[in-house]
């Protein structure tokens, strides 16, 4: 399992776990992060622009690569304005871009997405953009210069895991970049299932920080990960939809 | 139902004051038409109002049973008429199961965190009578009205303190206290905070623009009650007495760019059910206009005020506002919820682990005196508070105490773009 790795803006990962940050508190990341095995943590800008000496940085293991986001921002624009606050806050040229008009279902703006991750890879950033699963905003952030493509499964914080898996499996399909599902997954059974669809990783927030044990939850979410990958690699075997397959061919009769 | 005695006479009244004072309070004919917008107040184009108040006038919530609020609890996303059976006498048996679900839906949108904050009251002058309210222009208070440096230094006191977020007051006059001194007073905390709320009179959508500008993203207006009849026998004199002009503050602050805005009822001036529907109504029939904006409620009930020691919140217990913090966060999941320091340290310690999202800390409800507040020196000449608090204390305090109850409290959740 070692050889397999994924890339994203020339780095390698192992791990295909991507753990969020936002929901528990600061003393658990790091045996969240340990437990998860996970080499890339998300973090919210506007949570890190903070004058408290206790920042959230300061928890999360060294060799952890940052992936801030630009969760508040409402367009490209801002959202822009964001991931250069992250820079200057030294969290690396990572970003995730998130933009939300809509502060009940927090579902993303496809369309100011695709502006955004264009002028933020026109900056050198390595852009992963949140986004609604959709084919031709896919392509579009393609084009756009994304490192790699984040279709939500269901809304943000349900923890209703794949809703959108027919439009995911698409994705996975059709674009050549990593393809990472991010956003309601609820258990570690449906991060599995979403790894076994060819997923390049899963990220998972909400679904660690309501876990009684924040930990425990973020093992079981990296053995899940790892089993839907081997899965995957192993080739699935066919699933007969309506019982057995008939022992006598109907096109036994046929002769050479 | 029982009622405040809210009339006090001031001895230092004239008068002419007095009988003037009198006359607003006992010949209904003597006030303006409450529904009526005063000279220069912008009138906009909604439905909102008329959507909310008609909910509210045809809500009888005797006739939901067990078995509504059974179904209630049942669904996955929760109706008005589910929320109208969680607000019901009926709900009151299911308060824990209520409380599960509410700490349920909490989690997932807000995991274990609780976001602190702290106001500034920057001037107690007011134009209002409003009778339940220490600030009224009748009552016999202490009156101030803090310098640039003054609030400067105020500030200051604070932000060393630890506090990120700051919710700026006045009282409501506009001939004291202006836009542009308010504005200049956002400018100034833009300096020492990453996030700048205000709560003042309802302002006009271009001015709310200039304050946004300023530096403030948030606006809080409370209606007090949705009730417009009995809402005109409490605010029997100024500008607040027009209803519908209050009403329409936070779209109006909307329309003016402001990122987020927050709502409440005073709870026990009126029908403490009704008042909680209409609140959570006006959110909900917001949301769908303007998506984009973050949206809050909080939950005062009323306290005694200086020189009226009786106000109290009538049936307004803390039971009864724990169904009512629940129900609100079944109904609207993703909203902010603030409980102030008007509750004691108990029920905030208990409901931030159920409903609320927000507290403050480190309060202070007169005017330039968090020094002497926070280092126990005497300050001289500090301007009167608008109502007790019960819950004193300090940031550090604070902090420390929601750590402790397994909460990860959270100092700025904001940037300013």
């Amino acid at each position: 399992m070692n050889n397999d790795t994924f890339k994203i803006g020339g780095k390698e990962f192992t791990s295909r776990f991507i753990l969020g940050s936002g929901k528990y508190s600061m003393e658990l990341i790091k045996a969240a992060v340990e437990n998860a095995g996970a080499q890339i943590i998300t973090l919210a800008v506007r949570r890190t622009n903070t004058k408290k000496n206790e920042s959230i940085l300061d928890y999360i293991p060294k060799g952890v690569t940052l992936l801030p986001n630009t969760s508040g921002a409402r367009d490209a624009k801002e959202a822009v304005r964001i991931a250069r606050m992250a820079r200057e806050l030294g969290c690396g040229d990572f970003v995730k871009v998130e933009i939300m008009k809509d502060s009940k279902y927090l579902l993303p703006d496809n369309v100011e997405t695709v502006k955004a991750t264009e002028m933020l890879a026109k900056e050198g950033f390595v852009v992963l953009p949140y986004m609604y699963p959709d084919l031709y905003t896919a392509r579009d952030l393609v084009n756009a210069g994304a490192a790699a493509v984040m279709p939500l499964a269901s809304p943000i914080g349900s923890n209703k895991g794949l809703a959108t898996r027919e439009f995911i499996q698409i994705l996975i399909d059709e674009i050549d970049l990593p393809i990472i599902v991010d956003a309601g997954i609820g258990r570690p059974s449906q991060a599995c299932e979403a790894m076994e669809m060819g997923a390049a990783a899963v990220m998972a927030n909400t679904a660690i920080a309501t876990a009684g044990d924040i930990p425990a939850m973020a093992a079981a979410f990296k053995s899940a990960i790892e089993a839907g990958r081997s899965a995957h690699l192993a080739g699935l075997g066919r699933v007969l939809e309506r019982g057995a397959a008939a022992s006598d061919p109907l096109t036994g009769f046929l002769r050479d | 139902m029982a009622e405040n005695q809210f009339f006090i006479d001031s001895d230092k009244l004239s008068e002419e004051a007095l009988a003037r004072k009198h006359q607003l309070e006992t010949d209904p004919s003597s006030r303006t038409n409450h529904m009526e917008y005063m000279e220069g107040m912008e009138q906009i184009d909604s439905d909102i109002r008329q959507k909310t108040l008609t909910e509210m006038q045809a809500y009888d919530y005797s006739k939901y049973t067990e078995r509504d609020v059974r179904m209630a609890l049942s669904h996955e996303t929760c109706s008005i008429e589910d929320f109208k059976a969680l607000l019901s006498p009926a709900a009151a048996p299911f308060l824990e199961e209520m409380a599960q679900r509410a700490k349920m839906e909490t989690s997932k949108h807000f995991g274990n965190t609780v976001y602190l904050f702290t106001p500034l009251y920057i001037a107690n002058y007011c134009e209002n009578y409003c009778v339940y309210c220490g600030f009224n222009c009748y009552n016999d208070i202490h009156r101030k009205k803090l310098s640039a440096d003054e609030i400067e230094h105020e500030m200051k006191v604070i932000a060393d303190s630890g506090i990120e977020e700051i919710l700026m007051l006045t009282g409501e006059s506009r001939a004291a206290s202006d836009v542009t001194y308010i504005g200049e007073a956002c400018k100034l905390a833009r300096k020492y905070f990453r996030n700048v709320g205000l709560e003042i009179y309802p302002v006009n959508s271009d001015e709310y623009r200039y304050l946004h500008e300023c530096g403030a993203d948030y606006v809080t207006v409370f209606q007090e009650t949705y009730d417009s009849d009995k809402y005109e026998t409490l605010h029997l004199l100024g500008h607040k007495r027009v209803f519908p002009y209050r009403f329409e503050a936070q779209e109006r602050a909307i329309m003016g760019g402001m990122r987020g805005v927050g709502f409440s009822a005073l709870l026990g001036l009126s029908d403490f059910r009704k008042d909680a529907l209409a609140t959570a109504l006006h959110v909900y029939y917001l949301q769908r206009k303007y998506p984009h904006v973050e949206y809050s409620l909080s939950c005062p009930r009323l306290r005694p005020i200086i020189n009226n020691d009786k106000i109290n919140p009538l049936d307004v217990h803390e039971k009864e506002l724990c169904q009512i913090l629940c129900a609100y966060r079944i109904f609207l999941p993703y909203v902010g919820i603030t409980v102030s320091s008007r509750e004691q340290k108990h029920f905030r310690d208990g409901i931030v682990k159920i409903a609320a999202t927000k507290v403050s800390a480190g309060v202070s409800t007169g005017i330039g005196d968090h020094e002497s507040k926070y280092s126990g020196e005497e300050s001289a000449d500090a301007g009167d508070e608008q109502f007790e608090i019960s819950d004193g204390r300090s940031f550090d305090q604070m902090y420390g105490d929601m750590e402790s109850e397994g909460l990860q409290p959270v100092l700025n959740d904001y940037v300013y773009v």
